[in-house]
């Protein structure tokens, strides 16, 4: 039997309307065969986490540029383990500087793309590291 | 005609003879990059070479003409920037109002001739800094602002009949400019002499910015409020500045930031000619604009000529205005931050630059440059110092301001130009049918079209077919650093304690009879400004001033097209 399609969510927390970024991926991954739910701007974790369970979705990507990161991403993995989501693999993007990798990777996710990425290298990360969960 | 018959005969006739040049040494030594790539950043096709023949039809009175002439492509002003350069307008909003009021101080100080706010993202969207949809926002892309206090210490020794302000502002511009009219009115000064601009364009939000409150008619609505109040109380005062720039950092082309942009400013104007309060003549002069100027040296200055003749002519011919200020555009520009790169960013110094000459060739009435590292942060004091004398040098001694449109009658600049506007005619045209920008707005169609050229942009990047330096062509390994401008997270702790501060001191009857007032107004239909100016004289929120709005008209979410 042919394995499912993988199942993505783009997701924007915050306030911030940046979107560029998360628009084109969301295509991209439309274009690499994933099953994509894009949540568009403005959404708070509680929404995001809500919605990854809705949707059961395999891989969550998160976008914000406007310096809130920091608190947002960890908000949104935080939530997760407190609802017991422990195989959803975490990625995310935008303007982070290097200072704050360690915090986001401390925070669960699993890979961080900076500009620059080329969508190819997304794609081949997510193709080596994220299979469609059972 | 534009040519004599002779000289288009014997421009043919050379042409062919140079073309059968080209073809001969183009098949020994072959052109570095096929025929398409040879095309401007937005991907419109561009010749080797352009003659009278591409502008042979034109006529010189009716698409040409003199500055300060219909249909104005050489600029509304007639004397050009001899009597005044455009304004040095940067850009800058962070962390609390003391410490933007200081940047504020600064830049007067070097010479910056005109202010322009950047609000964070709680303030944008309507929202109080202790609001939970707030968190770790708060001052780091731009200014906090809750209640008028903070905007007392924004505005801090700054004479406001003297100085004019931009504010980026769109869904609370109401709220925002209240303040401004009331801070105003705290230092004695008429509102008749109070000048500046307040964004308040909502149409490209949900086009392009996003920062989103309420459903696009009453949004419209609102503006239209602005709009005719500015016009009987606050002449001065450009109640909205029609923006492209969003449209294009979202990822679309320079035509699609020509064509959306000016039909948004149709839009407006047939909201406020339906309301019947207002002649055209009357309103029409105060609209400004706002554009970018992104990397393509030529095609900017294009555009920015293509827009003044497309509004010309709208105002003119489709709204019938008589009076030569409505016929004009008038505008702000600012470089392209899409066009910066996080790699090698001292680079940046140099397309802000060329960014920065384009708008002024092109025209434009007041300049934003971007700081080197904006691409990472907010701009830090070096940092913006550079850019601001990157125009300064402009002006100064480049002498690209000592004649008016330099470029025109350039057989390459004039043919572009054509069919810029000619491109930009067909989506306006098309919006049209759908019934207008709102309508196309809510079939998704400007949203799509910018999601398709920012795809197709990206996909050529990373395939090498378009070249950002630095990112995809003369890549570094060593990884360079420059200072950041951080904003500590402390600063919303201290923003909660001052709106806090603010709730216990202020009369919260008055408070409350104010939003009453102001709840009324929009269900009757009144205009809200003068609702507003009360509230905001009596301490109440951005957020609960923007929560009357939400209540009233709904709220309207990003539906996530892509």
């Amino acid at each position: 039997m042919a394995e499912r399609k993988l199942r993505v969510m783009v997701a924007k927390p915050g306030l911030d309307g940046h979107d560029r970024g998360a628009r084109v991926l969301a295509r991209c991954f439309r274009d690499a065969g994933y099953e994509v739910i894009y949540t568009g701007c403005h959404q708070t974790p509680e929404q995001i986490v809500s919605a990854v369970i809705q949707e059961d979705v395999d891989l969550l990507g998160l976008s914000c540029l406007s310096g809130a990161h920091r608190y947002l991403y960890p908000a949104v993995t935080k939530l997760m383990k407190e609802k017991g989501i422990d195989d959803v693999t975490v990625i995310g993007g935008g303007i982070i500087p290097d200072q704050d990798f360690q915090i986001l990777y401390d925070a669960g996710l699993k890979a961080i793309f900076t500009p620059g990425t080329t969508l190819e290298s997304i794609i081949n990360w997510i193709n080596t590291n994220v299979k469609p969960r059972n | 005609m534009y040519f004599a018959k002779e000289v288009l005969e014997s421009s043919s006739r050379m042409r062919q003879r140079w073309e059968d040049e080209v073809k001969k040494l183009v098949s020994k030594w072959p052109d570095q990059k096929p025929e398409a790539q040879w095309s401007t950043v937005s991907d419109l096709p561009i010749k080797r070479l352009y003659t009278p023949e591409d502008i042979k039809d034109m006529d010189f009175e009716r698409d040409i003409g003199y500055p300060g002439q219909y249909p104005y492509l050489r600029g509304n002003q007639v004397t050009g920037y001899r009597g005044k350069y455009w304004t040095f307008r940067m850009f800058s909003g962070m962390g609390d109002a003391a410490t933007t009021n200081a940047r504020w101080h600064l830049l007067l100080k070097e010479g910056q001739t005109g202010l322009s706010t950047a609000f964070d993202f709680p303030t944008l969207m309507g929202y109080d800094t202790d609001s939970p949809k707030a968190r770790g926002e708060c001052g780091k892309c731009g200014v906090a602002i809750d209640t008028l206090e903070d905007f007392l210490v924004l505005t801090k020794g700054i004479p406001l009949d003297k100085i004019t302000t931009s504010m980026t502002i769109n869904p609370p511009a109401t709220a925002l400019w209240a303040m401004y009219c009331a801070a105003a009115e705290l230092q004695g000064i008429p509102l008749t002499k109070i000048g500046g601009t307040i964004q308040n364009d909502m149409l490209k939000e949900f086009i392009a910015q996003k920062t989103l409150m309420c459903p696009p008619e009453p949004s419209v609505k609102l503006i239209s409020d602005t709009v005719e109040f500015g016009t009987l109380k606050v002449p001065k005062w450009n109640t909205i500045s029609i923006s492209g720039y969003h449209i294009r950092e979202a990822g679309s082309t320079a035509v699609q930031e020509l064509a959306f942009t000016l039909r948004d400013g149709m839009e407006y104007v047939e909201d406020v000619i339906r309301r019947k309060k207002l002649d055209v003549d009357a309103f029409a002069p105060r609209l400004s604009f706002f554009f970018n100027s992104h990397i393509d040296f030529f095609e900017e200055i294009c555009k920015m000529r293509a827009a003044r003749r497309i509004w010309a002519k709208a105002m003119k011919e489709r709204y019938k205005a008589k009076d030569e200020r409505s016929w004009w555009m008038r505008f702000h520009t600012q470089t392209a931050g899409c066009s910066l790169t996080a790699q090698q960013p001292y680079n940046n110094v140099v397309r802000t630059a060329t960014e920065a000459l384009a708008a002024v060739l092109g025209g434009t009435q007041s300049l934003h440059t971007n700081s080197l590292d904006e691409v990472w942060c907010l701009p830090s004091d070096f940092a913006v110092q550079i850019a601001l004398r990157t125009q300064q040098l402009i002006a100064e001694e480049t002498g690209a301001a000592n004649t008016i449109d330099p470029l025109a009658g350039s057989y390459f600049v004039e043919a572009l130009t054509n069919e810029m506007e000619k491109q930009a005619w067909e989506y306006i045209h098309k919006i049209d049918d759908m019934g207008g920008m709102v309508a196309a707005i809510e079939k998704g169609f400007p949203q799509l079209e910018i999601s398709d050229a920012a795809y197709k942009f990206q996909r050529q990047i990373d395939a090498g077919e378009k070249i950002m330096v630095g990112v995809n062509k003369y890549v570094s390994q060593e990884k360079e650093s420059i200072p950041f401008l951080e904003i500590d997270d402390r600063i919303e702790t201290e923003q909660i304690e001052r709106l806090n501060a603010v709730r216990r001191k202020r009369d919260s009857k008055a408070v409350k009879k104010c939003l009453d007032d102001l709840k009324q107004a929009c269900k009757k239909g009144e205009n809200v400004m003068p609702y507003c100016i009360e509230a905001v004289k009596a301490l109440c929120s951005v957020q609960e001033i923007c929560d009357v709005y939400r209540e009233v008209y709904g709220e309207y979410r990003d539906p996530g097209l892509y």
